[in-house]
């Protein structure tokens, strides 16, 4: 078994100790949330929250980061059981159900800014109002516009106030088919990054 | 002759008057989608608000478009 010092060798002497006393709340484990939860996992934040009630199924394998042995599993066990074999030093705090202003608070109340990685626009603006509602003075991430392929020049990010948004602002899902891979991971990975460094800068806790 | 009074929305300048609400505003801006975030001078708008919430002249208003897939 490895240590924690060997482990955590080699990190950012400033900001990775302020990564290790973080958590951070991430709203669903699909495309956006399991590309999330590993990259925070593998930089070294110290707990995450992470909320979802849904299962693996195969039409999920094309983007999220599930084998086809985890399909039935629910998303928020697999993706513990993926962080576990490459973090072992991890705090995870899992809620299997869906989120919902009744038990927002439940969830995340230990969150020092809060990633959101659901799938439709309703909810993305319940997420945004519970947490303006409830943590006025903590950061929000959203993404917004993630279907398709290429368009590299199109992702960006904007920032308003404490309300953070990475996308294109623009690609709507086709009915039928899925958001693509690469382009999901790429916005879940600008989230990610941006919490590194908004937490970094000391304006998440 | 003192400047018309105006305010903004998304980095555009509209001519204020009195009385315009949010939802004025995203009308004369034709926004249509259904999924709206408005921040207004920095503050979250809730949509049960836009009709009731009277823009300030030069106020600042953000529209973001919500897109469903994650």
């Amino acid at each position: 078994m490895i240590s924690r010092e060997e482990y955590f060798s080699k990190r950012d002497p400033s900001a990775f100790p302020i990564w290790q006393k973080a958590t951070i709340g991430i709203a669903g484990a699909g495309g956006l949330g399991s590309n999330i939860a590993i990259s925070l996992a593998r930089a070294g934040i110290g707990t995450l929250i992470i909320a979802d009630y849904d299962i693996v199924t195969a039409e999920n394998i094309n983007r999220q980061q599930y084998t086809l042995a985890q399909i039935g599993k629910r998303k928020v066990d697999a993706i513990a059981e993926n962080i576990c074999t490459f973090n072992p030093f991890i705090e995870l705090v899992l809620h299997p159900v869906k989120v919902t202003p009744a038990n927002f608070c439940d969830i995340f109340e230990g969150a020092d800014l809060l990633l959101e990685a659901l799938d439709e626009a309703e909810q993305k603006e319940m997420l945004i109002s519970c947490w303006a509602k409830y943590y006025p003075d903590r950061h929000i991430i959203i993404a917004s516009g993630i279907a398709g392929y290429g368009k590299n020049e199109t992702i960006h990010t904007e920032h308003y106030g404490l309300l953070h948004i990475v996308g294109d602002l623009t690609s709507e899902l086709q009915a039928g088919i899925c958001p693509i891979a690469t382009r999901v991971a790429v916005v879940a990975n600008l989230q990610a990054n941006l919490a590194l460094e908004l937490l970094a800068q000391h304006k998440g806790i | 002759m003192a400047d018309k009074p105006i305010f903004w929305v998304n980095g555009n300048k509209l001519p204020w008057q009195e009385g315009l609400v949010v939802s004025d505003a995203l009308k004369l801006m034709n926004y249509t989608f259904k999924m709206l975030v408005v921040k207004m001078n920095g503050e979250l708008i809730k949509r049960e608000n836009w009709q009731i919430t009277f823009i300030p002249e030069n106020a600042d208003l953000k529209v973001i478009h919500l897109i469903s897939g994650g």
